[in-house]
């Protein structure tokens, strides 16, 4: 049996998905933006099967942007939650519902 | 003489864009392939799952643990398809950096928000729809034609990547030089202390 890319495909997809779970169940932002990096991470493995399996190393490179990216959106979303606590509030979902529809 | 002129004429053409694959150097033998590809993608789904619902402990820091072992896990499939720089930047900025930022957020800013335990209905509609969708594509995917490509390793190095991001990538490069610096002035912008 060889490992083919349908393999990493389903553990990424299935890593997507737990990841959205997290986003859409757990209330505590801090752990949201965990869950939004692991669905980052499960895309970038997404990329890089990809990019195996076609022989040449394009996906790697937007695998790449996409770790920048996640470093980026850690570092501003980190500042938020900073800002909402030096507010006095609570860094949970539950708190920030003031633009709730 | 010849095996001299036959290791110029193999080396890939620098500069052309075009990267000939090649047999990895580190090809781990393919029996042993599928063991360790099953034990990092078990320990990846595994960890990614007790990062969102530990049923032991609450704590955001457990979370962060074990979206280490999450991480990590990922870096060592990234290893097993080839992509030895990207491991090793996985590795680096997550494991290295955003977990610290994550530690140091939960730590001085108390994450011990308890958390209501009533799960929302429409949160329960839509994970279960996007369950299913996935599910669908995914036993579509699976029981399709089989990809049963015989594509040689291509080696994600530093220099080959490298090279690419400068040649033919270049409008991603400058991108991500633009978007950090852009992060870097708006994280110092919102964490400003008089910002009120």
């Amino acid at each position: 049996m060889t490992v083919g890319l349908n393999h990493y495909l389903a553990v990424s997809g299935l890593l997507f998905c737990i990841g959205l779970a997290g986003v859409l169940f757990r209330r505590n932002l801090l752990v949201v933006y965990m869950c939004i990096e692991m669905m980052l991470a499960a895309a970038s493995l997404a990329l890089v099967a990809f990019s195996r399996f076609r022989g040449d190393l394009d996906g790697q490179v937007l695998a790449l942007l996409v770790i920048s990216v996640a470093a980026a959106e850690v570092a501003v979303g980190l500042a938020l939650i900073v800002a909402v606590c030096r507010r006095g509030l609570k860094p949970t979902a539950d708190e920030l519902a003031g633009m709730k529809l | 003489m010849r095996v001299f002129v036959a290791l110029v004429l193999q080396r890939p053409v620098s500069g052309s864009g075009t990267l000939k694959s090649k047999e990895s150097a580190v090809n781990i033998g393919s029996s042993i392939e599928p063991v360790v590809f099953a034990v990092f993608a078990v320990l990846t789904l595994v960890a990614g799952f007790l990062v969102v619902a530990n049923p032991i402990s609450r704590n955001p820091v457990t979370s962060a643990m074990f979206l280490v072992l999450t991480i990590l896990s990922v870096a060592g499939l990234f290893v097993l398809l080839g992509a030895f720089f990207l491991a090793a930047v996985q590795v680096l900025v997550y494991a290295g950096a955003v977990i610290v930022l994550f530690l140091f957020v939960v730590m001085v800013w108390g994450g011990d928000g308890v958390e209501r335990g009533k799960l929302r209905k429409f949160a329960m509609v839509v994970g279960g729809a996007s369950l299913a969708v996935f599910l669908t594509l995914l036993g579509g995917a699976l029981t399709g034609a089989g990809q049963d490509t015989k594509v040689g390793l291509t080696e994600g190095g530093a220099r080959s990547l490298g090279e690419l991001l400068i040649n033919r990538h270049l409008l991603a490069f400058e991108l991500m030089a633009l978007m950090l610096l852009a992060a870097v002035i708006g994280s110092v912008f919102l964490g400003r202390k008089d910002n009120k």
